[in-house]
């Protein structure tokens, strides 16, 4: 048997007893989690410590473990967005029309151009709102609190404008199949537009307070590094991946929802630690307010979604007065709507890495199977390793700068 | 500052004379414990994040003398479990419990740790109420914050109106027992 | 130049012959079957050869086919990705009722975890991996979970009734 598949406390001791009698020196364990307060979510990691040094993990993940696979496979194809909502809830919107769009992909719906803008706009702000919580506390676990409470209202700007939208403010459920559920009021383009202006200055002013701050500079470069190649052996995908120096992007190397009708860099680091993190999630920041800009600026007229009666709910004041509307509404509702076989693998650039749908198909109400290609799952795996030798402190900040979502990390 | 609108909490009921002040006790301790809650977040999920939100700028717990977040269950009132909490995490959570003292309040915030909420699956706890008593109830996936805020100010009604001797009833220590406290 | 499909297909079959099989298009993305015997080094070759180059694991994932005939039980599904050519690649594998494949862990640090979390709820051996053990749920648990014939729903639930939701017992382990 493995030493691996014993409990790490078993592991540990037999490590500390024999470095004892080895040279005298006294090793410990620190169980830090899983409801640590600095680890903002539900990471348990069992460490071997020897003084603050870390010089092995091992971490246990399956604390908000909520089955969703398994809840997938009973329910029908416009129920699993609530799902992918409560997935990586600090950007869900990417969520919710990453899943959209594969759904679109296996029936071959064409998304007409202003719903698919739109969406585009939604995802970027998603992204700043996932990027401004992980920046934010990268800050607060480094001992700046002013940059969150600063930020965070901004966040609330954000969820007013969702809130605009959809009606939800965090786990948005937005969207249908084939585009958006209604065109959005004027109240949140106008709402849109005072973010655009307001936000930048403050985002700058945050830039500034960390990017040459000598506290900020001391706790971050070096600390938590790693190499491209590790990266990519370890699955990482995302702004993790780019910090490392790789300029992969599903949104550039897939494009999808039109983006390849705008024009944006792909920020990338150098060394792969913190600050590199950092840095890539505040470029990425400003790149994708230069897609909202121009999103904007280019939005079409037109519907907001697709013309496809079979997957579109009617509106409510069709389906009471208008046969047809009735039985569409009927059909959708029950779920004698005709699905193809098919398997079909999608993926969108969410928050922190390629998010991916894998979906078999058997031509009934409720998939067959589904796998969500969770980027926090894969590369969470590279934590003992890249705090192996650290400091406690640096631990939690290498665990913030990595931007684990539990939500998504046990599914 | 004369420009702040600082509301002070009202004083209980009393006999008010020349120097002195006279009321009863439960009353002025209800007052003080309701007035300081300590909260210890157990935030697992996206209420969590909401939860955040409610600390923030924005929103502002501390208005309610929740300033202080304690992440010590020894030194934590009010415990506000936010999110779904599966049945592998429901011992850790007992055991915070276990290991906040007397008096202690129990808040649920959102639908998971409420009921399960739409996580019916043989993974997830359905209802923390089934290893912990629960004081407060907030509905919600996630609620808004001032939904949070509104159970605490809930909790500080309940608080107010506690018995001093509430602890020490043999009906509080049958509760306990159910739960095999 | 893209990578073509019919190249990695022809290049699979110079080295492995009939037991590289079912080519086909999967929608936008090339599929074919491999034996499990054969897995580890088709996966070694894609990751290796200088003109495939799929250096990249992006997912990878089991599926439960309780209707398939015996040897057709269970499928782990490999996506590899080439970003140099940005190419994607899906590989299958079907497993018996014993289900039993090699570790892929030496090519892919990242396999790790995606293969405990596969036996996890499949509880597809992956032979050769050094810590095959619970992930996502408890130690204690002795079921696999996604297997279609597991209950989706706790069965020690007491506070909903069965029939307020539409259900009886006969029909709840089905839906």
């Amino acid at each position: 048997m493995s030493e691996l598949l014993l409990p790490p406390e078993e592991r540990y001791a037999k490590i500390i007893a024999e470095k004892r009698n080895e040279d005298g020196s006294e090793l410990s364990v620190l169980n830090l989690g899983p409801t640590h307060p600095a680890t903002h979510g539900i990471f348990q990691n069992i460490l071997l410590m020897d003084g603050e040094r870390i010089l092995e993990a091992e971490p246990t993940v399956g604390y908000i473990h909520r089955a969703f696979e398994k809840i997938s496979e009973n329910r029908p194809f416009y129920q699993i967005n609530v799902l992918t909502d409560r997935m990586n809830y600090c950007s869900s919107p990417i969520n919710n029309f990453g899943w959209w769009m594969t759904v679109e992909k296996l029936l071959n719906i064409e998304v007409p151009k202003r719903a698919q803008y739109l969406r585009v706009i939604v995802m970027e702000l998603a992204r700043i709102t996932d990027h401004l919580i992980c920046n934010s506390i990268l800050g607060v676990d480094t001992g700046a609190y002013t940059g969150f409470l600063y930020v965070f209202q901004f966040r609330e700007k954000v969820y007013e404008i969702y809130e605009e939208i959809c009606g939800a403010r965090l786990t948005t459920n937005m969207g249908r199949i084939g585009g958006f559920e209604r065109d959005w009021t004027p109240k949140a383009f106008e709402l849109l537009e005072k973010f655009l202006e307001e936000f930048p200055p403050c985002w700058q002013e945050f830039e500034n307070l960390f990017e040459r701050n000598r506290i900020f500079i001391d706790r971050t470069v070096n600390v938590g590094p790693i190499s491209a190649e590790k990266a990519m052996s370890y699955g990482f995908t995302g702004p993790n991946l780019r910090a490392a120096g790789i300029d992969y992007d599903v949104r550039v190397a897939q494009p999808y929802s039109s983006y390849e009708d705008f024009d944006f860099i792909v920020p990338v680091g150098k060394s792969g630690d913190t600050y590199d993190r950092f840095c890539v999630r505040n470029a990425e920041v400003w790149e994708s307010l230069s897609i909202i800009r121009q999103a904007l600026a280019k939005l079409p007229e037109g519907p907001i979604h697709a013309d496809v009666p079979d997957y579109y709910l009617p509106p409510k004041e069709d389906v009471y007065n208008n046969m047809e509307s009735l039985i569409y509404h009927f059909k959708i509702v029950m779920g004698e709507v005709p699905v193809p076989v098919a398997e079909i693998y999608h993926s969108v650039e969410g928050g922190n890495g390629e998010l991916g749908f894998y979906l078999i198909t058997d031509g009934s109400r409720t998939p067959y199977r589904l796998h969500f290609r969770r980027p926090c799952f894969i590369y969470y795996q590279a934590y003992p390793e890249m705090i192996k030798g650290a400091m406690l402190s640096d631990a939690i900040v290498i665990l913030s700068s990595l931007n684990v979502i539990a939500g998504e990390l046990d599914s | 500052m004369s420009d702040t609108k600082t509301k002070m909490v009202a004083p209980p009921e009393g006999v008010v004379g020349e120097g002195f002040f006279a009321t009863k006790l439960n009353d002025v301790v209800g007052l003080a414990r309701a007035n300081s809650l300590w909260p210890l977040p157990f935030a697992t999920s996206c209420c969590g994040i909401e939860f955040m939100a409610t600390m923030a700028s924005h929103y502002d717990l501390a208005r309610f003398g929740s300033e202080r977040v304690s992440f010590s269950p020894r030194q934590a009132d009010m415990l506000m479990v936010m999110g779904t909490i599966s049945k592998k995490m429901a011992p850790i959570l007992r055991q915070v419990y276990e290991q906040m003292s007397e008096p202690r309040w129990v808040i649920s915030v959102g639908a998971c740790a409420c009921s399960g909420g739409v996580f019916d699956t043989y993974s997830v706890l359905q209802g923390i109420d089934k290893v912990i008593p629960v004081d407060v109830y907030v509905p919600g996936c996630p609620p808004r914050p001032e939904q949070i805020v509104d159970g605490v100010m809930q909790l500080q009604e309940l608080v107010k109106n506690e018995s001093v001797r509430r602890r020490n009833s043999p009906e509080y220590k049958e509760l306990l027992a159910s739960y095999n406290l | 130049m893209a990578l073509e499909t019919a190249n990695i297909q022809e290049r699979l079959s110079q080295k492995f012959g009939s037991s590289v099989f079912a080519f086909g298009m999967q929608r936008d993305i090339f599929t074919f079957e491999a034996s499990p015997e054969n897995l580890h080094e088709v996966i070694q070759f894609l990751k290796e050869d200088e003109e495939l180059n799929f250096h990249f694991l992006t997912d990878l994932c089991g599926v439960h086919y309780p209707e398939n005939d015996d040897d057709h039980q269970f499928a782990v599904v490999y996506l590899l990705h080439n970003w140099v050519e940005n190419t994607r690649v899906c590989v299958k594998t079907y497993l018996n009722a014993n289900p039993e494949v090699d570790t892929i862990i030496d090519l892919f640090l990242s396999a790790n975890w995606m293969e405990r979390e596969t036996w996890d709820f499949y509880g597809i051996v992956f032979k050769g991996h050094p810590q095959l053990k619970r992930i996502l749920n408890m130690d204690e648990m002795i079921s696999f979970p996604m297997r279609k014939e597991f209950p989706m729903e706790d069965s020690g639930r007491t506070d909903k009734d069965d029939r307020f939701f539409g259900r009886t017992v006969s029909n709840k382990s089905t839906l």
